[in-house]
């Protein structure tokens, strides 16, 4: 089922995908984006510059961005930990890269793509899930659907736009076949 | 026997619906509202492997791929990365990539 708008997020820790832990605590933000993504996938990689600049731009308005690799690298080897690794290596990510190889917080999420958006504000109320924007073409979006939320987030207001249908590339799940 | 351009498409990547609806207008954009746009399915590793499939959507003339990939693009179920004019990476082709690639193949 997954976490609906409105549902409290726990707290988590992942792996970065170039070593090392990392703790999401939605407390000690004014909010954070939690962005389930892949190095694979074309929906993921024409968003991804929008959702960099997101992360730079709210760097100092105290929002975190992280952003998770959930994928099968058996079945997706472009989304392995050393793939991922080589990604940040390279500077293509202005924030903690984490790997959800066990796919357990990907389903206490209930992600279904990459990308898929979660915002979480300080009290651990999740209050957007969905798409970055509207079009994955159009450069000129900006990653508004995360912009707004977070504005309004900032501002103590409510999120008027907290869920749209996320867009882009299946979760590649484990199998038994493929983890065999 | 009707030409037709097939687009190999896999379930789990949305862009299939897309594809077909701009190779469509296409079609009718050259003049060729003739050529009919065929939806092959793609859903198991089995057939990705036996058809060489490289992701989805897939253009296909004559069981040629009109945008044929890099070499070494491994075969399997995933979402095709295309590289628009500007370099961005897309799901879908360059329009213009695509009317050529068209184009080229139908002589028009």
């Amino acid at each position: 089922m997954g976490y609906q708008v409105g549902d409290k997020v726990a707290p988590f820790t992942l792996p970065r995908v170039n070593g090392g832990e990392v703790t999401v605590d939605p407390a000690s933000a004014a909010a954070t984006v939690v962005v389930f993504t892949a190095n694979h996938c074309p929906y993921a990689l024409a968003w991804h510059e929008r959702i960099q600049q997101v992360a730079r731009d709210y760097a100092d308005r105290d929002v975190h961005v992280v952003q998770i690799n959930p994928n099968n690298e058996v079945t997706h080897p472009a989304d392995s930990t050393a793939a991922s690794a080589e990604r940040v290596a390279a500077g293509h990510f202005a924030g903690p890269y984490l790997r959800d190889e066990p796919q357990e917080l990907t389903r206490t999420f209930g992600a279904e793509k990459t990308p898929d958006v979660f915002i979480i504000d300080r009290t651990g109320t999740l209050v957007y899930r969905g798409a970055p924007d509207a079009d994955y073409e159009d450069e000129s979006q900006r990653a508004s659907y995360i912009r707004d939320a977070l504005d309004a987030v900032l501002a103590g207001r409510p999120v008027t736009r907290s869920y749209t249908p996320p867009r882009g590339c299946s979760i590649k799940w484990r199998t038994a076949e493929s983890t065999a | 026997m009707t030409e037709h351009i097939e687009i190999l498409a896999w379930s789990g990547c949305p862009s299939h619906d897309e594809a077909r609806e701009r190779l469509t207008a296409l079609l009718r954009d050259l003049g060729r509202p003739d050529v009919e746009v065929r939806l092959r399915w793609i859903e198991t590793e089995a057939e990705a492997r036996e058809v060489g499939f490289v992701g989805s959507p897939t253009f296909r003339w004559h069981g040629q791929d009109l945008l044929p990939p890099d070499p070494g693009t491994p075969v399997g179920l995933a979402c095709r990365v295309y590289r628009r004019r500007d370099g961005r990476p897309s799901p879908l082709p360059d329009p213009e990539d695509l009317r050529d690639a068209v184009r080229r193949a139908l002589g028009v």
